[in-house]
């Protein structure tokens, strides 16, 4: 079948970069790897100059407590957009886990079991998404578009609208505790970054997640059973919303059917702010990391240099805007 | 070559007569010469062949006259005067027009849609004029004898169908200069003469035509003169008289190939494979089949006798609806590839990008993709395991590479189809079901390639391979099968057929 023009420039510029392995190659290579973790550092500089405290532990360590619901989120929506898919519904998967921890814990449920359950929760929103998609072979777009819409009217309906407070909440401390100087959320996200890297460099699974993000025929006729690695995608996904659902209610202790509302952005734009691409195949959890960053370091510097709201939201939506913007002149650099 | 040397030319060049000149061209790439004081001289309607393996700078060459890329040094006369062609559509403007192996149309747009894209006749209120575009195709169609209507939708085109859409446009731009990259490449026998006959129509009014090919057949049946490159340099420009097989070869690889198939006969044993009765929804009815142990089957045919079929329906990546696959003797359920690896069979198939590679992986994790799930310790790989692994085939197979853990990507058409291979050599397969497996590869490496077919069907592998090559079906051969329809139509022995008779029964011609 006839390809479009763009794809022609891609191979080019594919071709052009191709055979290129002297040092300055390797140089061109590794500048690219490290593009995006440029872009964190001189937005740290441009707030450690205009934002007032920014530098300060505190004010770090309150930005990396802030990062890490969406930094869990972006984790497992590593997984997803890497073969190729989308999940839309983990903000509102995030709720409903949350509203079910908190509940299970107001009916005595011991604090470790509530957890579970959360987790529990997620990972079977995700894994339904997951049957429906990769069983059913219908969109993933659309099905976790409705999965965002109906776990979300859940989380109202089981909750009647209202919030749950529990100000006792037996996992209260994995929001508001921390080890050391360390807020245990930062600890959670850290953990969960740990086992994704390990998980999508070191396993089967995780190479066979690139495989099938990278050339899904290929993964088939090469014996890999892609349904079944798809479905786990997704489960991950769930679970990881899971995690984020259980840490949003302990911090806020309660549980709030109105939470997670528009976090599955954050999470897209964070993996595609690290570099993995939106059709599969390419990208790491590492850099998903610096767009975690990235995207927790403006909104803080925004509010400490007293930008109203609103224009938070412009600066925000085209910083993101322009970095992919950079990344992509930059690899289209590579044909002149 | 030694005639390459710059002081034979002169009495190539008949004055007034050239058409187009490029002169000591160079270009590099970050790391890498693509073209070194390379040049070119085609006169005014002539078909001239450019030639030689892939890599050799072919592409390049032609996309700097096409405006994709700017040379770093030389230049280029058109018609006597130099010009500079910096961006694809100073190239057009200027007449040349190229058609990329890949073709570049959009198949849900029509076929007049896609002629005049980016340059559609509006109406005085800026409408799209479509009633002036549809009449204005109907005519470039009708010069090149196409038979379908101008507002037939390019995705419901065959391949051939496409590239006439191609041709179109080339001519509907009023391009004097038309290079085709590897036109032949996914055509059938009859379409490529039908291809054929319409570049020497283009000929005779007038037009050059530039023309890639790996096939020497269409070299020698079409050029009127041909250009060898070798590793971006010049090796020499041959007339039509001087064309031959050898003297081809030899310039492109700059070494003799003595024997490209190199097969010898070897002690062929006990079935591993039978195939009884086999059939599928579509394209294949009660097929019979049967592999024995250190042979190599040819299954020739022509493009949609369902070979490509027939392999991956052996292969599980289709369901059979009835039938029965017999491996050692046994019966095996085969649902999915994976009962197929299991069983030990393999299928290297026929578009090596499309279903083959991991393009954007690692050398050795494509190698090592099929049996990754046996290289771990504890959970986790052993990146040590997958190394030695891909190193032993890589060794075993002769992959050229700078590193393991290059991306695929970066490797030539010939390395890349050894990967593929070697990615099935490591579930060490008893049956191997090889899909076209020399296409867009150079000489060089289809001769490396046959001889690691041959090694293995000396180690007891049994090979079937599928081509639409003859002489290679000829040439690696013990038997030969050949497919009409979605049936096996006749078994031939090797060697002693002819491709007449291979043609008679993929045809449907024979007479039984």
């Amino acid at each position: 079948m006839g390809t479009i023009k763009n794809t022609q420039a891609v191979n080019t510029a594919r071709f052009a970069e191709a055979k290129d392995t002297s040092v300055r190659g390797r140089a061109y290579r590794l500048w690219q790897q490290l593009s995006m973790a440029l872009v964190l550092l001189i937005l740290c500089i441009i707030m450690a100059i205009f934002a007032p405290h920014f530098l300060e532990v505190g004010n770090l360590l309150n930005v990396a407590r802030q990062v890490s619901i969406n930094a869990v989120l972006a984790a497992g929506m590593t997984f997803v957009i890497l073969t190729g898919g989308i999940d839309l519904s983990v903000g509102s998967a995030l709720a409903v886990a949350g509203v079910l921890a908190v509940g299970l814990d107001a009916i005595g449920v011991p604090g470790f079991f509530a957890v579970l359950g959360g987790i529990v929760t997620g990972a079977l929103c995700g894994l339904l998404n997951g049957v429906l998609i990769a069983k059913l072979k219908l969109p993933a777009f659309i099905v976790t578009l409705g999965a965002l819409t109906y776990l979300r009217g859940l989380a109202y309906v089981t909750t009647g609208a209202y919030p749950l407070i529990k100000t006792d909440l037996s996992f209260g401390f994995l929001g508001g505790g921390s080890l050391g100087p360390i807020p245990m959320p930062v600890i959670i996200a850290l953990i969960v970054f740990i086992i994704s890297y390990i998980v999508l460099t070191r396993t089967t699974f995780g190479r066979h997640v690139y495989a099938i993000g990278g050339n899904e025929q290929a993964a088939r006729l090469s014996g890999i059973r892609v349904d079944w690695n798809i479905l786990w995608v997704y489960t991950i996904s769930g679970i990881c919303a899971g995690i984020a659902g259980i840490i949003f209610s302990a911090r806020l202790l309660s549980a709030q059917p109105t939470g997670g509302q528009g976090y599955e952005l954050d999470a897209i734009a964070a993996v595609i702010l690290g570099g993995t691409s939106f059709v599969g195949g390419v990208g790491s959890i590492v850099g998903t990391l610096i767009g975690v960053l990235i995207i927790g370091i403006l909104n803080d510097g925004l509010v400490l240099m007293n930008v109203p709201f609103f224009y938070q939201q412009i600066i925000k939506g085209a910083v993101i805007v322009i970095a992919v913007l950079i990344d992509r002149f930059r690899a289209g650099r590579a044909i002149a | 070559m030694d005639e390459s040397s710059k002081e034979s030319l002169p009495e190539h060049r008949v004055p007034g007569n050239v058409n187009l000149r490029m002169e000591h061209i160079s270009k590099r790439f970050p790391g890498v010469k693509a073209l070194q004081d390379m040049h070119l001289e085609i006169r005014e309607g002539e078909i001239h062949a450019l030639v030689g393996e892939n890599g050799a700078g072919k592409s390049t060459l032609m996309k700097i006259l096409a405006g994709v890329y700017r040379p770093d040094s030389g230049t280029i006369e058109l018609s006597g005067k130099s010009v500079v062609i910096d961006n694809p559509n100073k190239a057009r403007a200027l007449g040349i027009s190229i058609i990329h192996q890949e073709l570049n149309l959009s198949p849900n747009l029509t076929v007049a849609e896609n002629i005049f894209m980016g340059r559609e006749p509006h109406s005085p209120l800026g409408w799209i004029d479509f009633r002036h575009m549809n009449q204005e195709t109907q005519e470039v169609l009708a010069q090149i004898g196409a038979t379908f209507s101008p507002s037939t939708r390019v995705g419901r085109l065959s391949i051939a169908q496409q590239q006439l859409v191609e041709i179109s446009r080339a001519l509907s731009e009023n391009a004097r200069i038309v290079v085709m990259d590897e036109p032949t490449a996914s055509l059938t026998g009859r379409e490529t003469k039908k291809l054929f006959d319409i570049m020497r129509t283009l000929k005779s009014r007038g037009i050059t035509i530039i023309y890639i090919s790996h096939r020497m057949a269409e070299i020698y049946e079409l050029a009127d003169r041909a250009t060898v490159l070798r590793d971006g340099q010049y090796v020499t420009t041959m007339e039509r008289a001087d064309i031959t097989d050898s003297k081809l070869i030899q310039s492109m690889v700059g070494r003799e190939i003595n024997e490209l198939y190199e097969h010898a006969a070897v002690k062929i044993g006990d079935t591993v494979l039978e195939v009884r009765n086999l059939s599928d929804r579509e394209y294949i009815q009660g097929t019979n089949l049967l592999l024995r142990r250190g042979e190599i089957v040819g299954l020739a045919g022509l493009i949609g006798a369902g070979r490509t079929e027939l392999a991956r329906l052996i292969f599980g990546a289709d369901r059979h609806i009835s039938g029965e696959i017999r491996v050692d003797g046994k019966s095996v359920t085969i649902h999915s590839t994976i009962d197929a690896i299991r069983a030990g069979i393999g299928l290297v198939p026929e578009s090596r990008k499309e279903q083959g590679l991991f393009l954007e992986l690692a050398v050795q994790e494509n190698i090592a993709m099929n049996t990754l799930s046996k290289m771990t310790t504890g959970g986790l790989l052993n990146m040590g395991r997958i190394h030695h692994i891909a190193q032993e085939q890589v060794d075993n197979l002769g992959i050229r590479l700078a590193s393991l853990k290059q991306k695929v990507l970066n490797l030539s058409g010939g390395n890349q189809q050894k990967v593929v291979l070697a990615r099935w050599l490591t579930i060490k397969p008893k049956i191997l079901l090889l899909d076209e497996p020399t296409r867009g590869v150079d000489v060089g490496a289809k001769a490396e390639i046959y001889r690691i077919m041959s090694k293995l069907a000396h180690s007891g592998v049994a090979i079937l391979m599928i081509s639409s090559e003859l002489p290679e079906v000829l040439g690696m051969s013990d038997r030969i099968l050949v497919m009409h329809e979605g049936r096996i139509a006749a078994e031939l022995p090797g060697r002693t057929t002819t491709q007449e008779e291979i043609m008679t029964h993929a045809a449907g011609l024979a007479v039984h």
